[in-house]
């Protein structure tokens, strides 16, 4: 017989329409409105290390709702997030699946510091008040001159998941690993931080990269890693870019994992004990 | 030959590392948000049983072990090797070495069923079912009226093992039900 039934349990679906509810009701509060983006979109991202699942003659599904929410945001739409699938290429494990939920926002006149604030504002919310800690990247991994990227990367993963018990955010990641962040004023870090939660990375964010041009040039360092790793070439969202030079507000913003949240949350192991179904 | 990408590893799956075959046991998915994938995996080693832990960059690939495990029937030793047959009819044999056989010599019976795992048709391990009949050729004599205190004593096997923790009440002659991956007795076998 087939197995039907749901991977989590109904406890823990309750559970979740339960955080979902008071996520909503955080930024309902706020005045940060919700937004939606489509799923399936003609373009993805670049970024060497993030694979788009491909959906022939229609474009790809989204890896996060980034590129479409900016080009709302340069279009004059206030605050906002997003609250819905995510899809990566390739990733499957206890941790994680090719589709998942990703919570989303942006603020803008933030900087990274205020949006740390914020996160840690609505982690308190979903999952009750707790200290957080401030480590900076070097704090996590050790130095980071002259070991190559797969090295720092194993290393970084790894470490996250000594962080626990605890929350902790951690600042000041590599110019090189910016994403879209924008770089600090000493030149060699990037205004990112990312959220663990007791050994498990939950949210990553920027005080967002403006620069149209400096945009293109990190998309072009991406296509050339991208080739030399012998991974399927991205073409560069055009309207994207067009959306900067038209201008993008000053403002930061941040992706959440929300199932990782949930499964925290429930004290679940796997986030298939916390999604409806397994993935494929 | 075949080979494995790491998205592929699966526990049960056999694979070669550093010239040795492989039992995967677990694969973890391993990667930072913004970073490169790892899988972290733990397999056997099938010639020492020694558990390793490897990680491989996501999307790697590792040649596949020719192994399979066989239910074939012991026959004899002759000192050197323990032979095997296949139960397929085939009548066909073969020679285990005194690695491969490793501690399940202590469970051996001629007849008796047993797998063994061949690798590019070479046996590297034999693993007996999880309970053996088998006689007892020594032990301390009986000693009756003794038997609620719940004392033990040892007792050697017909295939040379000794094992602890059997009954007073135990005397040559009688056949025990032992558990191999303990290997400790478990009770009178019915005769």
């Amino acid at each position: 017989m087939s197995d039907w039934r749901p991977s989590a349990s109904i406890e823990h679906l309750k559970q979740r329409a339960e955080l979902l509810a008071q996520a909503r009701a955080f930024f309902a509060e706020r005045d940060v409105i919700e937004v939606q983006t489509p799923v399936l979109a003609k373009h993805s991202v670049t970024e060497p290390d993030v694979q788009s699942i491909e959906v022939p003659g229609y474009g790809y599904l989204q890896t996060s709702p980034e590129y479409q929410m900016k080009r709302l945001l340069a279009a004059g739409m206030p605050s906002c997030y997003q609250l819905g699938p995510a899809f990566r290429h390739g990733e499957q494990g206890r941790l994680h699946n090719p589709e998942f939920t990703m919570l989303e926002w942006y603020r803008l006149g933030f900087d990274h510091n205020q949006l740390m604030y914020e996160v840690a504002d609505l982690v308190d919310t979903l999952l009750g008040p707790k200290p957080y800690q401030r480590l900076t990247y070097e704090d996590v991994v050790g130095k980071t001159e002259g070991r190559p990227r797969d090295v720092l990367d194993l290393a970084f993963a790894e470490a996250c998941e000594r962080l626990t018990p605890g929350r902790f955010f951690i600042t000041d990641y590599p110019a090189d690993q910016a994403a879209l962040a924008r770089i600090n004023p000493d030149g060699q870090t990037a205004a990112r931080f990312e959220l663990v939660i007791d050994g498990v990375e939950i949210a990553n964010g920027y005080w967002e990269l403006l620069d149209a041009e400096e945009h293109r040039q990190r998309f072009k360092t991406d296509s050339e890693i991208r080739q030399q790793r012998g991974l399927p070439a991205v073409a560069v969202d055009e309207a994207f870019i067009a959306a900067l030079e038209h201008g993008l507000p000053e403002c930061a913003g941040v992706a959440m994992g929300f199932d990782r949240l949930v499964m925290l949350g429930g004290s679940a192991k796997a986030l298939s004990d916390v999604t409806a179904f397994r993935g494929s | 030959m075949a080979t494995y990408s790491t998205n592929e590893f699966r526990s049960g799956m056999k694979v070669m590392l550093d010239g040795d075959p492989c039992n995967i046991l677990e694969n973890e998915f391993v990667k930072p948000g913004k970073g490169q994938a790892f899988n972290r995996v733990k397999m056997r080693n099938l010639k020492n049983g020694r558990v390793w832990e490897r990680t491989f960059k996501s999307g790697e690939s590792i040649e596949a072990a020719d192994v399979i495990d066989l239910d074939m029937e012991y026959l004899y030793t002759d000192g050197e090797f323990w032979h095997f047959m296949k139960t397929d009819d085939s009548y066909e044999q073969v020679a285990a070495d005194q690695s491969a056989v490793a501690d399940s010599e202590n469970w051996l019976k001629e007849q008796e069923v047993y797998q063994v795992t061949l690798w590019n048709d070479d046996p590297i391990a034999v693993t007996p079912p999880n309970f053996v009949e088998l006689e007892v050729t020594d032990t301390d004599p009986g000693l009756k009226g003794d038997t609620a205190n719940g004392g033990t004593k040892p007792a050697t096997l017909s295939t040379g093992a000794t094992i602890k923790g059997v009954p007073l009440f135990i005397n040559i002659g009688d056949v025990l039900k032992v558990d191999t991956r303990t290997g400790e007795y478990v009770s009178r076998a019915k005769t």
